[in-house]
């Protein structure tokens, strides 16, 4: 049925994850190789990573307070603190409760048909790894647009959506389709809608924060109670946190993929289908059209293909949503031999 | 001293609840896995004599193929019990996945729209019994590891909880080699 697939275009651009000089499998993987042992590795660096934000965020919070309003000694509560989480969180609802229907509509996704067989076919494969993953079947959108790609959405798994671009129909076969599904249930089943809203809140109320510590300072900022040196260290927190944050939120977001990847091996106790569908994803160039950078880490690979994302070096890792595809390749053909 | 003893036997009290919820709560996944199945199961039955009718016309020269799976079939749908279901099911998934092998030899099926149609029915079938089976028996070893260690093993036992049965292909299903059953590729 998808038998017309890739044809792999040629072009300067190097083929993501096929061949990069160095080896894909890793004789020995750090922190073990099969999936269990990856999903524990992803859920305690999780852990690690949204605890060392939440302690940044109050730390910057109160040291703001104290700077500024007097707390704990002139005010019973850290106003400035609790303010910049609320706003935050506030700002975040509409997404968290309506995200699923944004991104469909900014997408313009439209419901698989099932009396079309290749529609079909993804419907069987979502209905069978809803199976293998004990969920309830998510709704099963399509996008036209020619790049392969595919994303999930919905803050649980009652109200979850998958959707899965033309480009993705034509590029995959069955195994492989399978893998990217079951990648996107992972993200349901692990409830990262959840995670990242977390992630979402936090990073913007260290960015309030940080803003409205510049803006007091550049008004003149009225009530400095700190002694110089306090104050100098209060705003060495303040330069560094919007980017810290930034770096933050990426680093889990990247976890979730991995964790996702890990996950999507559970269902389908296959890692060889999705690592042969992420070398398919990586070869293909073109951007999808209708993506902006608020849906992107929707997606099962990044669909803005900036170029940062295909430079190699930890600088371009670091301020991705997605672990580079190479990454995630290796470690998944590690899986596969690792069992 | 009463207010304490009276804390400890709250918390040994709350503590058994949250054992026993914890134990009812897997004992009834253990049961809509095994439900899964059998919907599942059910589906095949269906699609088998579909399937056998479809073919039967190009392939006169396999009639013992095809008797073997109708045969196979109705042994399934005669199947109760864990064990024997899983048994029948093994049996019939090894006559299909001959039948299907060897419908590789006549182009004429591939062709066949409605044919190709069926496969995909039967493929996503054969995948969801696979998958159902997958969930059910890990949440068995969920279930039944809970059941074993401390402390819920103290109560497991007082309380009626027994150790589920895994649904487990015989040696026949195991030997035979994965059948891909999509002919397009």
């Amino acid at each position: 049925m998808n038998a017309t697939a890739a044809e792999p275009r040629t072009g300067p651009r190097r083929a993501v994850g096929v061949d990069t000089g160095r080896p894909l499998c890793p004789a020995v993987l750090p922190g073990g190789s099969n999936f269990y042992a990856r999903q524990a590795l992803n859920r305690r660096r999780t852990a690690v990573l949204v605890a060392t934000f939440v302690a940044g965020v109050v730390a910057l919070g109160l040291a703001i307070d104290a700077a500024w309003i007097g707390f704990p000694t002139e005010t019973a509560w850290p106003v400035a603190t609790l303010v910049a989480l609320v706003v935050a969180l506030c700002s975040c609802l509409t997404s968290y409760f309506g995200g699923a229907t944004l991104v469909l509509t900014s997408l313009h996704a439209q419901p698989l048909r099932p009396e079309v067989p290749e529609h079909r076919q993804v419907l069987n494969i979502v209905t069978e790894l809803a199976l293998a993953a004990g969920l309830p079947p998510p709704r099963v959108f399509l996008i036209a647009d020619p790049a392969p790609n595919a994303l999930a959405a919905g803050r649980d798994p009652e109200h979850s959506v998958i959707a899965v671009t033309q480009g993705l129909l034509n590029l995959l076969d069955r195994e492989e389709t399978q893998g990217v599904v079951a990648h996107e249930l992972a993200h349901i089943g692990n409830r990262d809608t959840l995670t990242m809203t977390t992630v979402a809140v936090l990073y913007g109320a260290a960015v309030l924060l940080a803003d409205w510590a510049r803006r007091s300072l550049a008004l003149g900022g009225e009530r400095r109670r700190a002694s110089a040196l306090a104050l100098l260290l209060v705003l060495v927190l303040v330069a560094v946190a919007p980017l810290l944050s930034r770096l933050l939120a990426m680093a889990v977001s990247r976890q979730r993929e991995y964790l996702a990847d890990a996950t999507a091996v559970q269902f389908t106790r296959n890692p060889l289908g999705l690592a042969r569908a992420l070398e398919k994803i990586g070869l293909a160039t073109s951007p999808l059209r209708a993506a902006t950078r608020a849906t992107a880490p929707f997606f099962i690979s990044d669909p803005l293909r900036r170029r940062v994302d295909d430079r190699e070096g930890r600088v371009a890792d670091l301020l991705s949503t997605h672990p580079p595809l190479r990454q995630r390749i290796a470690i998944l053909r590690a899986m596969a031999h690792g069992r | 001293m009463a207010t304490v003893v009276l804390l400890v036997i709250i918390a040994a009290v709350a503590a058994l609840v949250l054992l026993y919820n914890g134990l009812v709560q897997l004992q009834n996944r253990v049961r809509n896995g095994w439900q899964q199945i059998d919907v599942q199961l059910k589906r095949r039955h269906d699609l088998i004599p579909n399937l056998v009718d479809t073919v039967k016309g190009a392939m006169q020269f396999e009639r013992d193929t095809l008797e073997r799976v109708m045969a196979a079939r109705a042994r399934a749908v005669a199947a109760s019990g864990v064990q024997q279901t899983a048994a029948a099911e093994a049996a019939l998934s090894q006559s299909l996945g001959r039948l299907l092998a060897v419908m590789e030899n006549y182009p004429v099926l591939r062709a066949n729209e409605n044919i190709l149609q069926l496969q995909e029915e039967l493929t996503t079938t054969e995948n969801q019994i696979a998958f159902a089976r997958q969930f059910y028996n890990d949440t068995v070893m969920q279930f039944n590891t809970r059941q074993q260690v401390v402390p819920a093993n103290l109560i497991a036992n007082f309380f009626g909880f027994a150790p589920a049965e895994y649904f487990r292909a015989d040696d026949a299903d195991r030997a035979t080699p994965g059948v891909d059953l999509s002919l397009t590729r």
